[in-house]
């Protein structure tokens, strides 16, 4: 934006906004990296996906092109007024912007990618779909995680093709510039469904963890009871749609069956996940019969197989209730993240409107993520 | 308290803007309708840079579908998470009773007054003929 700026010598003795020593240095476990321009993958292609890219294209499971389900009401299109890099292109397209606005300004330890780009986990043509889940994670390679080792990818997948989700699961793991797997939380069916069992128990067999990043439709209502008519409506069913993915999860026996699962839900908030456990475990000790598979209540298999990410903070009227919902939960299974550069990301400085206690801030900030995703 | 001059009136056109740093701490001046207002750089939800944002009308709707622009110009929106404010006063219009961005008090002087002093003007040239805007900090 261009604005006329006239810039004064500052008062010594005036405090700056430079960040604090105790948010320097955290784990952003919500990063969104954009492509350039619509090709960036296209060096990753085969020349048989390519052709295909050019003449026939995507198969998306909405009616729309170009744009989402749910426009966002920022002029911005839905990213951070100031991340528009100067020359015009994608907010988060822009490595250098992304290190002076986030991962120099704060010294990022590490910063865990999640593409939103490219459209292969929900491409409707499967073959197609796992062709650019594989072009993603390259384009993540080499466009992020070599240039600026901080950055750690999510290997990209398309569900819906167990057999070659498996395969690049497989070709990935090993190597440490891959952080997790990345699935789409709106599928074809819940995520604890079978038919997805063999893909959760790769990843669990090759010791990573399931992030599952809010976003995106797979064709079905975006909430239990039909459409929403505004984007404010629509962000609340992302919580819906994070209780259904917990509730199947559990209730379909999966952690039963991959005991070393381990899933992440980023961007769905976490204030309602105690209250689904309440209502899980009181009907659990009813309906038993129904679910011999669950040996255990469903809280504990929740607390000891999922882990959420902060942003979008809730903010409580009164702020020291973030305190009562962080212990229910248990701050060992909280991580922050900015979700850099949407238009709802959090700054660490300004996120949590209550002081926490040292134990937990070291946890959220760093040492739960640096524990989950083995860093140094 | 010093009134600093930080812009000549013509500089910041009606619907501008303009953002200054004073005594370290950055300031948007903003021209809505030849009045001239300021408001600090900082939105006090998460820090971002408020006066970056769009200057945009102040939308209500008194029943659904009855909608009605209103205030055109007056309102600030803030570029991260869109939390609008009162450009006049700094009053936040999702949260009015408790959220306040800092505003400044901002006048226009004419050169010949500022000349006289006691004004800061160690970047804009003041000469008798033209109109200042000053910014008390």
């Amino acid at each position: 934006m261009n604005m006329p700026v006239l810039d004064r010598t500052p008062d010594p003795t005036t405090q700056n906004d430079r960040p604090g020593a105790s948010h320097l240095g955290f784990i952003d476990c919500d990063v969104h990296p954009y492509v350039k321009g619509p090709n960036d993958f296209d060096p990753f292609l085969s020349k048989r996906w390519l052709e295909h890219k050019k003449t026939i294209g995507g198969r998306t499971r909405q009616g729309l092109a170009k744009t989402s389900m749910y426009p966002r009401m920022s002029p911005g299109a839905g990213m951070r007024m100031d991340s528009w890099p100067k020359n015009g292109n994608h907010p988060g397209s822009d490595l250098p912007l992304m290190r002076e606005q986030l991962l120099d300004l704060f010294d990022v330890a590490y910063g865990l990618l999640a593409p939103l780009v490219g459209g292969g986990p929900g491409e409707r043509n499967v073959e197609f779909g796992a062709a650019m889940a594989t072009a993603c994670n390259e384009w993540q390679l080499a466009n992020w995680c070599d240039p600026d080792p901080r950055l750690l990818g999510a290997i990209q997948v398309n569900i819906e093709w167990p057999e070659a989700a498996i395969a690049e699961i497989e070709k990935r793991a090993g190597d440490r510039r891959f952080a997790q797997v990345n699935i789409p939380p709106r599928g074809l069916e819940p995520l604890g469904r079978r038919r997805y069992w063999p893909v959760l128990e790769a990843c669990a067999a090759n010791d990573l963890p399931v992030s599952l990043h809010l976003g995106g439709t797979s064709g079905h209502a975006s909430t239990g009871g039909g459409w929403p008519s505004f984007y404010h409506e629509e962000h609340p069913s992302y919580v819906q749609t994070m209780q259904t993915l917990v509730t199947s999860l559990v209730c379909e026996g999966v952690f039963e069956q991959i005991p070393n699962l381990k899933i992440v839900l980023v961007e769905g908030g976490f204030a309602w996940l105690p209250a689904l456990c309440w209502r899980l475990d009181k009907h659990w000790k009813r309906l038993k019969a129904e679910v011999p598979h669950l040996k255990r209540s469903p809280s504990e298999y929740v607390h000891d197989h999922v882990w959420v990410t902060t942003q979008p903070i809730e903010e409580p009227e009164r702020p020291q209730d973030m305190l009562s919902i962080l212990e229910w939960i248990g701050p060992e299974r909280v991580m922050f993240s900015t979700d850099y550069p949407h238009w709802d990301q959090d700054d660490p400085r300004y996120a949590f409107k209550v002081p926490l206690p040292d134990e937990w801030k070291r946890k959220i900030y760093r040492e739960n993520a640096k524990a989950l995703y083995k860093l140094d | 308290m010093t009134r600093h001059v930080v812009a000549r009136v013509d500089e910041i056109q009606p619907g501008q803007r303009k953002i200054v740093t004073v005594r370290g701490r950055e300031i948007g001046i903003f021209n809505v309708g030849n009045d001239f207002f300021g408001l600090i750089n900082r939105c006090p939800h998460q820090g971002a840079p408020l006066c970056r944002g769009e200057v945009v009308s102040r939308l209500v709707a008194p029943m659904p579908g009855d909608y009605r622009l209103t205030r055109p110009g007056e309102m600030i929106r803030c570029p991260w998470h869109c939390w609008e404010f009162d450009i006049r006063t700094g009053q936040s219009l999702c949260d009015p009773n408790s959220v306040q961005a800092r505003a400044f008090d901002v006048a226009v002087e004419p050169g010949k007054a500022l000349v006289d002093g006691p004004f800061v003007a160690e970047s804009v040239q003041v000469t008798v003929e033209e109109n200042y805007v000053v910014v008390t900090v």
